[in-house]
């Protein structure tokens, strides 16, 4: 079996990346003719004066070709006589930064290209730090368009050393630059007369041979978990893909974070039943005993890794919003998924020098290392040791984006986590980490009105979309925090204004506090308004009297009716109705759905 | 420790992609064409899974003009495999009587794109597999594994989601969707390979044999049924054709073969001096047109 080599180009824009795959394809006879022949059909239509774009072999996208430029990564597959190879072309433009780093994600190794009028430039830069930030560890220097500097060895040798200056701090295995010219073929498929001073190889004959140490960095084993299978109660098995290691039947292994010691039962490729496996292959494994084992958790025989809530990484933003510290954001580390917020930003990076800068802010297609608070304790590893336990990226709780993406240094313990408690928790603070506006939806209305069912709804729906809230209705405060009030007026009075203290209360610990009480007279609800203070919205389901009592649920109005109960609102006892809620809606002739969906509208707006 | 091979390699990075699916997603379905593709797509779900099945239902989107031994296949799997096999069709197309024939390109996305969306919608289906794979097609190459569709299904190739490492983004809002391409990363070549590797039942139409013909535009097409119009100038040919891809019989051109083993396939593939899509007639309209179709939330 020829060995696999997964590479990319980057390089600034229009420095030749996509020209110079095309053309490496072409030359190289990887093409089909029909491939061959669309191509020379686009070229007819281009920008070259009819001779062949190879670039549009790669830039598949409308816009990529109405623009002349890549703006994603696109994907070959090749093989030839050495060595099968998968090749990324990332674009250059710095707008698309985060799809170069995708790229660079999976490589083993990155050809940087240089555009040899230009030289080494800040883009150029910018790509060769991501690639060191993602573990890339084999670099090809392309200086291209050689042939616009008549093949001058002086100017490529300049250019090399900017290079090699720029790279000196980098954790390389191996290094290679080549004089090219991508329109032109030179010293890509083969070797150029052009460049007789040249001594090395050209650059498919070199990426055929190059070494890639695909060193085992670990060796014990380490299985994160993917999700848990029970297609019976006689069967338990843990799925995932071996990160490191072998595992055999008999092995004893710990569960983390439970810290658990098992011993293999069974192990399943697939669905083939094994005594051993090995790294990379996908696995079931089932435990002669039961333990604490769920999707996020990992099988290990590893002593060293962390269980931890707080780590340093290098990270890279992506997001068009700068990074905020003390936001929210989901975290992605192995298969666990868990809330998470940067706490402290050590430094960004100076691009152009390395130099670090310190900051508070950090923008788009910027590299910082900073520190890392979990909502609880997981499993990580340092990149460098371990790959899979190593690498993360932080989703935007509300737009759902990949904000960033990074790799983990080392964690914090938690003795030295100081940083933390020295921000002055405050309401703000608590609810930027919920990522959200804290409110108190105050429901009024009838008995029978519908304000416990579309307060329960609601907070259904805001919870669905990620929100933090909290109930308070007749059941969990009458007979708990209330449970010493009678319900004379006085009574009623300190009964609201308690449940408006805890409303408010709630709001200070950044949840949205959803209240549904008949809460009659404007004056209470005036009193409650004000202790709540601007987070209050009143949202008054303004269903008719007639209607609730057809519908009495609970035959309370019957029973206020035959004078079985005094003071009942609606009957014995007037319902002041609100002058001016912020949300008004009447659920006599409307579905509960429908109810529900126009006050989430409402509120919806509020929260924004 | 031995090192995996190539194959091995990309079965584990497709089951990866699967179960994190089954793991992460609300409501996930595996789209089922019924070829080669998707003959694989779920045999690595079934592997995946063992000995649970996949615990995700399979659905069919049939135009009702595909090939009658596709049919055949798709129930006969579904039932020796025990799983659950949806088909869904755009009955609106079905009484308007749209048609390969007389609506051209209209078809394509009326009984495919429309009748695919309104599948999905029907059964409320939060991510959706997909058998596509990069070196199909230039846009289709620039495809994340898992793609993001907004509330029309439909794909925005100027901001996708970035993808690094495993780390796979699922999260979405309601009526958000995700199509998951777990063998994006497999090449024809690939996908042969390991259909003999694994033993893997494929429908007969793969294979050469004789069959009834018309000679169209540089391919065979096969007179599967009566429907089938011939032009004036059309006879019907006995030919040992074989099908590279399969998809609606008067859409698919048929290549001359004498390939009737997955050796002498995959011996032809390696010799193969067009592509596999010069036999789609859908993908030879125009430079763009499965960009536009993907962005109308075709797959
Ligand atoms: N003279 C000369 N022109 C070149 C050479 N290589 C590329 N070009 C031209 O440079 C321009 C940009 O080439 P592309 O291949 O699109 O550049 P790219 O690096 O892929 O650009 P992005 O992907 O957008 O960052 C085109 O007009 C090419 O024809 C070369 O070796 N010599
Ligand atoms: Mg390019």
């Amino acid at each position: 079996m020829r060995s696999l080599l997964r590479f990319i180009t980057c390089g600034s824009v229009d420095d030749g990346k996509s020209t110079l795959i095309g053309h490496m394809l072409y030359d190289a006879k990887l093409l089909f003719a029909d491939q061959e022949k669309a191509l020379e059909l686009d070229s007819k239509l281009g920008s070259r004066g009819g001779e062949i774009d190879y670039s549009l072999l790669l830039d598949g996208l409308l816009a990529e070709r109405e623009q002349g430029i890549t703006i994603d990564v696109a994907y070959r597959y090749f093989t030839t006589d050495h060595r099968s190879f998968i090749v990324a072309d990332t674009p250059g433009h710095e707008e698309y930064t985060r799809n170069m780093a995708v790229g660079a994600s999976f490589a083993d190794l990155a050809i940087i290209l240089v555009d040899a009028t230009k030289g080494v430039i800040t883009q150029t830069k910018r790509h060769a730090r991501i690639c060191a930030l993602m573990g890339v560890k084999n670099l090809v220097l392309a200086v291209n368009k050689m042939d616009l500097i008549n093949f001058n060895e002086v100017r490529f040798t300049k250019i090399k050393n900017d290079f090699l200056q720029l790279i000196e701090e980098f954790r390389l295995e191996s290094v290679q630059a080549i004089p090219v010219s991508a329109t032109n073929g030179d010293n890509i498929t083969r070797k150029s007369e052009n460049t007789p001073w040249y001594d090395g190889l050209a650059l498919l004959p070199y990426l055929e041979v190059v070494d890639i140490g695909h060193e085992q960095k670990q060796n014990e084993f380490l299985m994160p978990v993917q999700r848990v299978s029970r297609p019976n109660h006689t069967f338990r098995g843990f799925q995932g893909q071996i990160e490191a290691g072998v595992v055999a039947v008999g092995d004893e292994i710990t569960t983390l974070p439970s810290y658990e010691k098992a011993k293999v039962k069974s192990i399943l490729v697939t669905d083939r039943e094994v005594q051993s496996a090995s790294a990379g292959q996908p696995v079931t494994i089932q435990l002669h005993r039961e333990v604490d084992v769920s999707r996020g958790c990992v099988l290990t025989t590893d002593q060293n890794i962390a269980v931890a809530d707080l780590f340093t990484a290098q990270i890279l933003w992506m997001d068009d919003t700068e990074l905020e510290v003390g936001k929210n954001y989901l975290i992605k580390v192995g298969t666990k998924i868990i809330p998470s917020t940067i706490v402290a930003i050590h430094h960004k990076v100076d691009i152009n020098t390395g130099q670090h800068l310190v900051t508070d802010k950090i923008t788009k297609n910027e590299l910082a290392t900073c520190d890392i608070a979990l909502s609880e304790k997981i499993v990580f590893d340092s990149f460098d040791r371990n790959e899979a336990l190593g690498n993360f990226i932080l989703i935007d709780r509300i737009t759902n984006m990949t904000a960033a993406c990074g790799v983990i240094k080392e964690a914090v313990l938690d003795e030295k986590n100081v940083i933390w408690q020295q921000t002055d928790v405050t309401r703000e603070v608590r609810a930027e980490q919920k990522g959200q506006k804290p409110l108190t939806l105050w429901f009024t209305g009838l008995s029978g009105s519908g304000k416990s069912t579309l307060a329960n709804e609601v907070e259904k729906r805001l919870l669905s979309f990620g929100y933090h809230t909290m109930l308070l209705d007749g059941d969990n405060v009458r007979l708990g925090l209330n449970k010493d009030l009678g319900f004379d007026e006085i009574g009623r009075i300190e009964n609201i204004r308690r449940i408006a203290e805890v409303a408010k209360l709630m709001n200070d610990a950044g949840l949205i506090t959803l209240t549904s009480f008949i809460s009659p007279f404007e004056q209470e609800r005036r009193k409650a308004q004000q202790i709540v203070g601007e987070s209050y919205i009143e949202i008054y389901i303004s269903t008719p009297l007639e209607v609730c009592e057809k519908r009495d649920v609970k035959g309370l109005y019957q029973k206020a009716r035959a004078q079985e109960i005094a003071d009942f609102t609606g009957i014995s006892s007037p319902y002041e109705k609100p002058t001016n809620p912020h949300i008004e809606i009447d659920t006599s002739n409307i579905s509960l759905e429908e109810a529900t969906d126009y006050i989430v509208k409402e509120v919806l707006k509020a929260l924004a | 420790m031995k090192e995996l091979t190539h194959l091995d390699q990309l079965e584990a990075e497709a089951i990866y992609i699967i179960r994190e699916v089954a793991a992460e997603c609300e409501n996930p379905v595996m789209l089922y064409s019924i070829g080669k593709d998707s003959s694989v797509m779920l045999h690595l779900a079934m592997k995946a899974f063992y000995p649970e099945k996949p615990p995700f239902p399979f659905m069919h989107i049939d135009t009702t003009w595909k090939f009658k031994e596709m049919i055949e296949f798709r129930d006969r799997r579904a039932n020796e495999l025990g799983i659950e096999m949806i088909v869904h069709s755009n009955e609106e197309g079905l009484e308007q009587n749209i048609n390969p024939f007389d609506h051209g390109s209209a078809y394509t996305d009326i009984m495919k794109t429309q009748a695919l969306k309104d599948g999905l919608n029907k059964y409320g289906f939060t991510a959706a597999f997909g058998g596509g794979r990069r070196d199909e097609e230039k846009s289709r190459a620039k495809e994340r594994i898992f793609s993001f569709r907004n509330k029309n299904h439909a794909w925005d190739p100027k901001n996708q989601r970035p993808e690094m490492w495993k780390q796979f983004n699922t999260k979405i809002h309601k009526g958000e969707s995700m199509r998951v391409f777990p063998i994006s990363n497999w090449t024809e070549k690939d996908i042969w390979q390991y259909i003999r590797r694994e033993n893997i039942d494929i429908v007969p139409l793969y294979f050469a044999k004789e069959r009834p013909v018309v000679y169209r535009e540089g391919n065979y097409v096969m007179v599967d049924d009566e429907r089938m119009r011939l032009e004036p100038n059309e006879e019907i040919l006995m030919k040992e054709v074989r099908f590279r891809t399969l998809g609606c019989y008067p859409l698919t051109g048929g290549v001359e073969s004498k390939a009737v083993t997955l050796d002498e396939i995959i011996e032809e593939t390696l010799g193969a001096v067009t592509s596999e899509r010069t036999t789609r007639v859908i993908d030879q309209e125009a430079v763009g047109s499965m960009e536009r179709r993907k962005r109308e939330g075709y797959f």
